[in-house]
C-alpha cells in the first residue's frame, strides 16, 4: 500500500502527511491522522463532496465506510513490526446515527491478531465518543 | 412503473448525492427489484499507488449507493431509507484502468426493513466484492415533498 521508506518515516515521526499524500483515496475524502502517544485518532473533516443525503444533509454512508476501512488499514500497518501490508478480507459496518456534515473521528482496536489474520474494530463519532455514529469490524490477511 | 421510469428515478436520485457525482456513478441497467450502477476508473480513488488498484472505500460507496437505490426500483413510491448495516466481502482487487459495476437486488421487503444483496464485478465477469445490507423504512413522509417530486419527476 505504501513505500517502506514512507512507512518507516511515519512510524518514527508520527507525521502521517507523507503517507496520506501518497494514497489518492485518502486525499479524495480528506482523511487525516494524528498520533497521541501510542494512540491514533483519524479525522475526516467536513467536506461538501463527501455528502450523500442532501436533505439532512449527511455524509454518504459509503464515505463513512471508506474512512473507517482506511483507518483500520493504517492502524494495523502501524501496529506491525514488519513491513508487510495487510489486505482486507471483509468489512462489516453498523450505522448507528446519521453522520452529519461536520468533522468525524475514528479510533481502532486490534481485537485479535493471529499469524495470518487480524481482526480490527473501528468506532466513529462526531459530537461525542459516547455517541458513536458507526461501528465496524474488519478482517485483514497479513502477508509478506 | 416501467424500467425507463425506474432508471430515470435512480439517475435523478444519485445525481442529488454529492459523493456519487464526485465518483461519476451512473445507471447502466434498472428493472423491477434490481439495478446496476457503474463506477468509472479514476486515479483519484487509488488506494494502492504501487499497483493503481482503487481503494475498497470507493467500492463500498458504489455498493452502498447501488443497494440503497435499488429500493427505488422495488417500491412504487419514493422513500428514502437509511442504511442500518452493510457487510462487504472482498474477493479480489479490482483490475486498474477498468470500470467496476455493482448489481444490486432487493430480495425481501417488509413493513420496516428492506434486505438487499449486491455484487461488484468487472468486464469479463470476475467478482470483485459481495455485499449484503439492510435498510430501515422511515416512511414516505420523512422526505420533503419537493425532494420526492424532484426524484419522481412530479409523478407519484
Amino acid at each position: 500500500m505504501t513505500d517502506p521508506e514512507i512507512l518507516r518515516y511515519t512510524r518514527e515521526t508520527g507525521d502521517f502527511s507523507r503517507m496520506l499524500e501518497s494514497i489518492p483515496y485518502a486525499t479524495f475524502i480528506g482523511l487525516a491522522c494524528e498520533r497521541f502517544g501510542d494512540d491514533l485518532i483519524f479525522r475526516l473533516p467536513s467536506k461538501e463532496t463527501n455528502l450523500g443525503n442532501p436533505i439532512l444533509p449527511a455524509i454518504h454512508g459509503g464515505v463513512i465506510g471508506g474512512f473507517m476501512e482506511m483507518a483500520a488499514n493504517i492502524y494495523l500497518m502501524m501496529s506491525q513490526d514488519s513491513l508487510r501490508m495487510p489486505r482486507i478480507v471483509d468489512f462489516s459496518l453498523d450505522y448507528l446515527r446519521a453522520g452529519l456534515n461536520r468533522e468525524t473521528f475514528a479510533e481502532c482496536r486490534l481485537t485479535r491478531q493471529g499469524n495470518r489474520v487480524a481482526n480490527v474494530m473501528v468506532m466513529a463519532w462526531q459530537k461525542s465518543r459516547q455517541e458513536p455514529i458507526a461501528m465496524a469490524r474488519a478482517h485483514f490477511l497479513l502477508e509478506d | 412503473m416501467d424500467d425507463k421510469t425506474r432508471r430515470d428515478r435512480v439517475s435523478r436520485f444519485i445525481h442529488t448525492l454529492n459523493q456519487a457525482r464526485e465518483l461519476g456513478l451512473s445507471v447502466t441497467d434498472a428493472g423491477e427489484g434490481h439495478l446496476t450502477l457503474c463506477l468509472p476508473y479514476s486515479d483519484r480513488i487509488i488506494g494502492n499507488p504501487d499497483t493503481g488498484v482503487i481503494h475498497g472505500g470507493a467500492i463500498t460507496t458504489l455498493m452502498d449507493t447501488a443497494s440503497g437505490s435499488v429500493i427505488l426500483c422495488a417500491l412504487e413510491e419514493f422513500e428514502l431509507c437509511p442504511t442500518l448495516d452493510l457487510r462487504v466481502d472482498y474477493m479480489r482487487p479490482a483490475e486498474p484502468g477498468k470500470p467496476v459495476y455493482a448489481r444490486a437486488e432487493a430480495y425481501r421487503i417488509t413493513r420496516n426493513i428492506i434486505f438487499t444483496r449486491c455484487e461488484a464485478y468487472q468486464d469479463g465477469g470476475d467478482t470483485v466484492a459481495n455485499c449484503v445490507a439492510t435498510f430501515m423504512r422511515i416512511g414516505r413522509d420523512a422526505s420533503p415533498k419537493p425532494y420526492r417530486d424532484l426524484i419522481t419527476g412530479g409523478a407519484e
